[in-house]
């Protein structure tokens, strides 16, 4: 059966049989920035098509229904749009950083992908320090957020900026701390160690109530660092125009836009490989005949249905609840998450010691 | 007791989310009944609410009547100068100088639609139609007479 590592490696091998070992790396180089970059065009006309159905649906509209069957290919004209609109820059503005600053918020998005498993055996870069690696770059993101806002010179994309500063340092920490919990239970930082440890059962299944609360946490946590509504402070349309890319147009701002989308697919992404299993099939204990039948469907249908079941959650917490303030929203991660996800690492630790998950 | 309340907050907190999540996922999976309006398509059918404020007109009746006095009311009460009342005097069959409009000049182009004039107004004369389709090429026809040419008061208004 064809699969997406099966692929890779034939291309790996007839590359290996052509060129010198050289040139077979600057190939597969190029190819894998090339894949990145259209599943990043791919995924950004897939997901805001989803947001806006989805909104639509929750808000018993019909949504985009003009373009093409459906509306399906509303995202696409609007590319279109955005491309050929032009990028203004300011004058009171920062050129250097007000120019750079949304190729850093792209650059940090696409970093991210590398070592997420997109199917068994397909990595981009299968490093030993994953999970470590993906909790340090996605605190970048603040950086460009920071820089556009301050070099936008606009009292707005300040505000935005550093309400958006305060929000993702804060909720990483609580972030951080419920991926720990799948740390500490597998005892390991790699993405693929951690999915094959989920091969008798995903980590929501085998790791009781601390697991749940620590799901439960990681998903308002991200939804937070993601800058989504509830916790879209940082872009709050009703206080701050657009929060820190109110001076962005054209392409400039469809690549915070972009970011921001396949930033939302990432942590989805994050999430279903340390909780529901990443690729894994589901299966359930000795039925053979079931665990059989789930096998047969390939594991890259696996991975996007848990992440694009991950990404509905977060686009209905945005179309059910109403924005935070921000002293709520500090109090929020300082006085709740934070604690409980502290308390709840002690669980899972005393879990994991014990022996008392599956 | 510190501790017992503050896990009863988180729980209640949880509770409520998910009520409200419970019903946007109503919402989402009954996705038959449509609250907004298909408007170019159903330009024929189309059914507005009744406190619709389109625009601001005098109805008259099959006599070429309205019930307009010329108190100007209307545009006193105007918060944008909106409506201007150009007022005449009728000689009565009994020689009185009596007032009445000349012309209800009505500028679209300035009016927010806000209802005072209609509020103000003591004998009925004006009312919001529910039309909406305004766009013209030349701003001068946005400039409107309300009253019909050779219209005169109803009977009975004063």
């Amino acid at each position: 059966m064809w699969s997406i590592s099966k692929i890779a490696s034939l291309v790996h091998e007839w590359l290996s049989n052509t060129f010198s070992a050289t040139w077979v790396t600057v190939f597969e180089m190029v190819i894998a920035g090339v894949l990145v970059i259209s599943l990043f065009a791919v995924l950004g006309l897939i997901l805001v098509m989803m947001e806006r159905k989805v909104s639509a649906w929750i808000q018993i509209r019909l949504g985009p229904n003009r373009v093409g069957p459906k509306g399906m290919f509303q995202s696409a004209a609007d590319t279109v749009k955005l491309l050929v609109k032009e990028g203004m820059t300011p004058n009171g503005a920062d050129k250097l950083l007000f120019n750079v600053a949304p190729f850093l918020a792209i650059v940090v998005s696409m970093l991210l992908m590398a070592p997420l498993a997109f199917a068994k055996d397909f990595t981009l870069w299968d490093i030993n320090i994953g999970v470590l690696y993906v909790s340090a770059i996605s605190s970048v993101s603040v950086i460009s957020i920071l820089m556009a806002g301050w070099a936008s010179n606009n009292k707005y994309s300040l505000m935005g900026a550093m309400r958006s500063g305060a929000q993702i340092v804060s909720y990483e920490l609580s972030a951080g701390l419920s991926i720990m919990a799948i740390v500490v239970l597998t005892g390991s930082l790699n993405f693929n160690d951690i999915i094959l440890s989920q091969a008798d059962g995903w980590w929501i299944f085998k790791g009781h109530l601390p697991i749940w609360i620590a799901f439960i946490v990681f998903l308002i946590a991200v939804t937070a660092e993601t800058n989504r509504a509830p916790f879209d402070l940082a872009e709050a349309e009703s206080e701050l125009t657009a929060g820190f890319h109110t001076e962005y147009s054209g392409m400039k701002f469809a690549l915070f836009f972009l970011a921001e989308y396949v930033n939302v697919f990432i942590v989805c992404a994050i999430g279903a490989t340390l909780f529901l299993g990443g690729w894994m099939p589901f299966h359930i204990g000795h039925w053979d005949g079931f665990n059989h039948i789930m096998d047969f469907i390939p594991s890259s249908l696996w991975f996007f249905g848990k992440t694009f079941f991950l990404i509905f959650l977060i686009m209905w917490f945005r179309w059910s609840f109403p924005r935070l303030r921000i002293d709520q929203l500090l109090n929020l991660e300082w006085k709740y998450l934070l604690p409980i996800s502290m308390v709840n690492i002690l669980l899972v630790t005393a879990m994991a010691i014990l022996k008392w998950h599956f | 007791m510190y501790l017992v309340n503050y896990i009863k907050e988180v729980l209640s907190a949880l509770r409520s989310l998910l009520i409200g999540m419970r019903r946007t996922l109503f919402y989402f999976t009954h996705h038959k009944e449509i609250i907004t309006e298909q408007y170019p398509d159903n330009r024929a059918t189309l059914k507005l609410a009744d406190r619709f404020k389109g625009e601001v007109v005098m109805p008259h009746n099959e006599n070429n009547e309205h019930r307009c006095t010329g108190c100007t009311a209307c545009e006193l009460a105007c918060p944008n100068g909106t409506i201007k009342v150009i007022t005449k005097f009728d000689i009565t069959p009994e020689g009185k100088k009596k007032k009445a409009i000349d012309k209800l000049v009505y500028h679209l182009e300035l009016c927010t639609m806000c209802n005072l004039c209609v509020y103000a107004c003591p004998s009925d004369a004006i009312k919001m139609a529910q039309t909406f389709e305004h766009s013209v090429f030349d701003r001068n026809q946005l400039t409107k007479v309300l009253n019909f040419p050779d219209s005169k008061i109803m009977d009975g208004v004063e």
